[in-house]
């Protein structure tokens, strides 16, 4: 079950790089096959007890002598980041059948390798195939943006590549380490190690994917010159692989060095919240906003997840899920009001958008205002959790929490008014394009999903981990 | 009547079915009328090296344990085995893709000489006595220098013949200089006997060991003795370069790990520095200098010196776990070199220039196999996913953290993220759109066919995936061979 998840986009991949079919057609194909991907998952759900461990298991030994297994399988929280990375990544292959991409064969094909990819990362239960996922989910990202970015790819590619290469052979060194020394690359088999070095060679791959301040200097040029639906995967979906990360490898292994890091973390994490909430408000540009806002709850989730506590960890998964619905529509959003604007989502040229458009208006207010944390919402409750959890660790983490939730509503109502209201621009245009059927059956299903985490968050916080685990997952050791 | 020694025809056989097909391939290119002789050539040189393959694996089946062969000049083991499978291999790749370059003439002789360089290759890896070992370098050496001159219409093929000639008599001299040098210390010429007879504290061992060493760094394109490699590698016809990029490089580096193991098992304290020292060399010069380069056959040439850099690491680590990372580091990475020089061929055969990142715009879109297929093998030399180039460079760090040698692990990442932007400039120069203007392509027509070379692209394409997601078989067989070396 779980294999034929990481295989059916991983064939759909080589089918559609090899077919010869123009690439309408491919679009097609690749839809099709995210949706039995969809199909498939939701199966998967259906067998999952959500009582239990590690679920779902494949394994097979890959080479003996390290120790080394194909071993895959889901936890509850990486079930729902799994579904998310399903859901975002059919929305994205969706947009991208839509707004025809040049050169759809190996678009298509590579955005169904990254789906397979990611989807692995989820599930890896062995270090090594954990490291050989998280790198082959960066070589069509690095394509993707080098290739079919906008005017300033090439230097967005190149900054990119050398932040998360960095970070991931520092992990590679720290896989290599962690291994030998254990015995074993199983992550099930192994046990605790109380290296620091080796938690750094780690932490050092997801604070760049995250990213935690200060490691984000490729965050802005990656989001702005990607192309739309690329952008959602990345921030959506990509940057939970770091959560992920933090999680299994993170929080499982290495409990003491997490102790004496606690600190400096949950302050890197706070000084980034702060930060790149300040930045979003002061962005001239859409996808920036978005782009900040991205790296800002990122760091609210690392909050929650290094509090160390179940309210906290709780709280980061519901919130990961969530944010990465948000912000995958906001992307796509984003690409189809810069359609709509001759190319641009720069703010000084945007403005008055919501004249004639009911459709965009309402579905760019109702994300929004979800992203800011309106109570209520799936946002606010994840965010709730972890400030809840991170309470406990001292009231000015929370103080601090709460503060850029303010500064959130202060940046997404910006964005809304830029975008929507604003009277910069002089004259209405005079023929103005509403959302089509087919840009509102990408959005629709999205919103919706948010809306339904809104009124029930319970279907992830009280699916994530069996009873009591998580709590005994952050109690300090004996 | 004269006794003679008993004779181990399978243990001589790869050499000898690689002389066969040299020979008859030298003699049809006399006998057999021209239009036939090119052919007639490449199907022997071919069935060479096939047959050699085949034979050296008759050879591996039937050596469990490693026995010394006529007076200690030769070992039949299956280290010597395993190394003699991918050379040949690597050969037999070689044949298919030198076949569609436009040669004048001396299209039989070429066949012969890549062969009898095969040959020469096959005895240098399973020799172990200084005698022999020297005997194995000279005889594919010599047969390296005609082939990289073997051009005489380019200037660039006859410098690249006549550079190789100098530098590398030089490297041959120096490590006969240290074998002189061996043999006055110990008296012996056989590998083992002289680690017996060797006295530790010996200084004329201890420099005829360093001799040694740069002897046989420089037929390993190991910094600092790699200076030829650039030149050499852009000069030699390409199909040569991708014979030596890969065969000579096999050669070299199982016979290093052989007569350090076996030779100097008691001054491994100096010995693994000193490789641990040239590797990190190799992998600083390597890297930075490929940063810098334009000609795609230029770079790779830096590049494969930073490869013998990460391989080297598995030989400075000195363990079982190393032997077993540098037999397996070389199949994929073998694969790679000749699918990549393969693919530089083709486009250097379309486009009758040498290929440049300028020139190389576009290929992706116009070929889509071979662009693929160029794309996977620079990925594999970056060490991603999906390629053994990955597990390869896995295993030679893990090699290195078993030994204790976390510095060496940190080196050689840092020299992996380095290597990533020379190697994502080729990758991203085949997806760019040319500009017309620097389109040197022929005039119409479509790029010339040559179905031998795309099956050689896919070999090591196949190769290249296959050793990623099928390990086991391959660390079984690096296993048993290094388990005929005193790891």
């Amino acid at each position: 079950m779980t294999t034929t998840l990481i295989l059916l986009p991983l064939a759909g991949a080589l089918v559609a790089w090899l077919l010869p079919a123009p690439g309408r057609v491919v679009g097609a194909f690749a839809f099709l096959v995210m949706l039995a991907e969809l199909v498939l998952w939701a199966l998967a759900v259906g067998r999952f007890d959500f009582q239990q461990d590690l679920q779902l298991v494949d394994r097979q030994q890959w080479f003996d002598d390290l120790n080394v297994s194909y071993h895959v399988g889901f936890f509850g929280f990486s079930l729902w980041l799994a579904g998310l990375t399903i859901v975002v990544c059919t929305a994205a292959v969706g947009y991208a059948w839509w707004a025809d991409r040049e050169r759809g064969r190996a678009y298509h094909g590579l955005l169904l390798f990254l789906t397979a990819a990611i989807v692995g990362v989820f599930t890896a239960q062995d270090l090594l195939l954990f490291y050989v996922f998280f790198e082959a989910m960066l070589i069509p990202i690095y394509i993707l943006i080098g290739v079919w970015g906008g005017a300033r790819r090439v230097e967005a590619t190149v900054k990119f590549v050398i932040y998360t290469m960095a970070g991931s052979l520092l992990m590679l060194a720290a896989v290599i380490a962690f291994g030998i020394s254990q015995g074993t690359f199983d992550l099930v088999e192994s046990g605790a190690s109380n290296n620091v070095w080796l938690f750094l060679g780690f932490l050092a791959a997801f604070a760049v994917k995250a990213p935690l301040f200060p490691f984000h200097g490729w965050l802005v040029d990656a989001y702005g010159e990607s192309p739309p639906e690329l952008s959602a995967i990345l921030s959506g979906v990509v940057s939970k692989a770091a959560v992920y990360g933090l999680l299994r490898i993170g929080i499982f292994k290495f409990d003491e060095p997490l102790q004496d890091l606690q600190l400096t973390i949950l302050v890197l994490a706070a000084v980034g919240l702060v930060y790149a909430s300040l930045l979003a408000f002061r962005a001239r540009d859409l996808r920036t906003v978005v782009a900040y806002s991205s790296m800002g709850q990122m760091s609210l989730i690392v909050l929650g997840l290094f509090s160390l506590n179940e309210l906290g960890v709780n709280g980061a998964i519901l919130h990961s899920v969530a944010h990465g619905l948000v912000s995958a529509a906001l992307f796509l959003l984003a690409g189809m009001v810069e359609l709509r604007s001759g190319g641009t989502s720069d703010f000084a040229d945007l403005g008055r958008m919501a004249k004639g458009r009911p459709a965009l208006a309402t579905v760019l207010m109702t994300t929004g205002i979800i992203a800011l944390a309106v109570p209520g919402s799936a946002v606010f409750a994840g965010e709730f959790l972890i400030l809840a959890g991170i309470y406990d660790e001292g009231w000015w983490w929370s103080a601090v929490g709460a503060g850029a939730i303010v500064l959130a509503a202060m940046y997404m109502l910006r964005l809304i008014s830029g975008v929507l209201h604003d009277r910069r621009r002089a004259e209405p245009e005079p023929a103005p394009r509403d959302l089509g059927t087919a840009e509102l059956s990408l959005l629709v299903p999205l919103v919706g999903l948010l809306l339904f985490l809104s009124a029930y968050p319970g279907a992830i916080t009280e699916r994530s981990f069996p009873t009591g685990q998580s709590q005994a997952l952050v109690e300090p050791p004996p | 009547m004269i006794a003679t020694p008993e004779v181990d025809w399978l243990a001589l056989s790869p050499a000898l079915a690689l002389l066969g097909g040299s020979g008859v391939a030298l003699l049809g290119s006399v006998l057999v009328p021209r239009w036939l002789a090119r052919g007639f050539g490449a199907f022997f040189a071919f069935a060479g090296f096939v047959a050699a393959a085949i034979f050296a694996g008759f050879v591996f089946d039937r050596s469990g344990e490693p026995t010394e062969l006529l007076a200690e000049s030769m070992t039949r083991d299956r280290f010597g085995a395993l190394a003699s499978i991918l050379i040949a291999g690597a050969g037999a790749l070689s044949v298919l893709v030198s076949w569609g370059e436009q040669r004048r003439d001396n299209g039989g002789e070429y066949y012969a000489l890549l062969a009898a360089a095969g040959a020469g290759m096959v005895f240098f890896v399973t020799a172990s006595n200084l005698m022999t070992l020297f005997l194995g370098l000279e005889w594919f050496s010599i047969a390296l220098y005609i082939l990289c001159a073997l051009d005489t219409h380019r200037r660039a093929s006859l410098e690249a013949g006549l550079k190789y000639l100098i530098i590398g008599s030089f490297g041959s001299a120096m490590l006969l200089f240290g074998f002189a040098l061996v043999y006055g210390a110990t008296a012996e010429l056989g590998l083992a006997a002289i680690a017996e007879a060797a006295d530790p504290d010996d200084q004329l061992l201890v420099a005829g060991l360093a001799m040694i060493l740069a002897g046989l760094g420089f037929k390993a394109s190991a910094a600092p003795f790699h200076m030829w490699t650039p030149d050499v590698y852009q000069g030699a016809p390409t199909s040569v370069t991708a014979f030596m990029s890969a065969a000579t490089k096999i050669a070299a580096l199982v016979v290093t790990l052989r007569v350090l193991t076996i030779g100097f098992p008691e001054q491994e304290h100096l010995w693994t520095v000193a490789i641990a020292a040239i590797a990190v060399a190799s992998l600083a010069i390597g890297n930075l200098a490929a940063l810098v380069q334009r000609d795609v056959k230029r770079l790779l040439a830096y590049s494969s010196v930073s490869h013998a850099g990460f391989m080297l690491i598995a030989v400075a680590a000195n363990n079982e776990l190393g032997g077993r990372a540098l037999l397996y580091y070389l199949v994929p990475y073998g694969a790679m070199s000749i699918g990549s020089f393969a693919v530089v061929a083709a486009r250097e055969r379309q486009l009758g220039v040498p290929v440049t990142l300028d020139n190389f715009a576009g290929f992706l879109w116009e070929r889509p196999f071979l662009g693929g297929a160029m794309w996977i093998f620079l990925l594999g030399f970056m060490g991603m996913p999906l390629t053994g180039g990955l597990l390869g460079k896995f295993y030679v760090f893990a090699a290195a953290y078993d030994t204790g040698w976390t510095w060496l692990v940190i080196v050689g990442v840092a020299a992996t993220a380095v290597s990533l932007y020379y190697y994502l400039r080729v990758a991203l120069a085949m997806w760019t759109r040319p500009e017309p203007r620097l389109r040197p392509a022929v005039a119409g027509g479509s790029p010339p066919r040559d179905p031998l070379l795309v099956t050689a692209v896919a070999a090591s394409l196949g190769i290249t995936i296959g050793s990623f997601l099928f390990v086991q078989p391959l660390i079984d067989l690096a296993r048993d061979a290094a388990a005929a070396l005193p790891l």
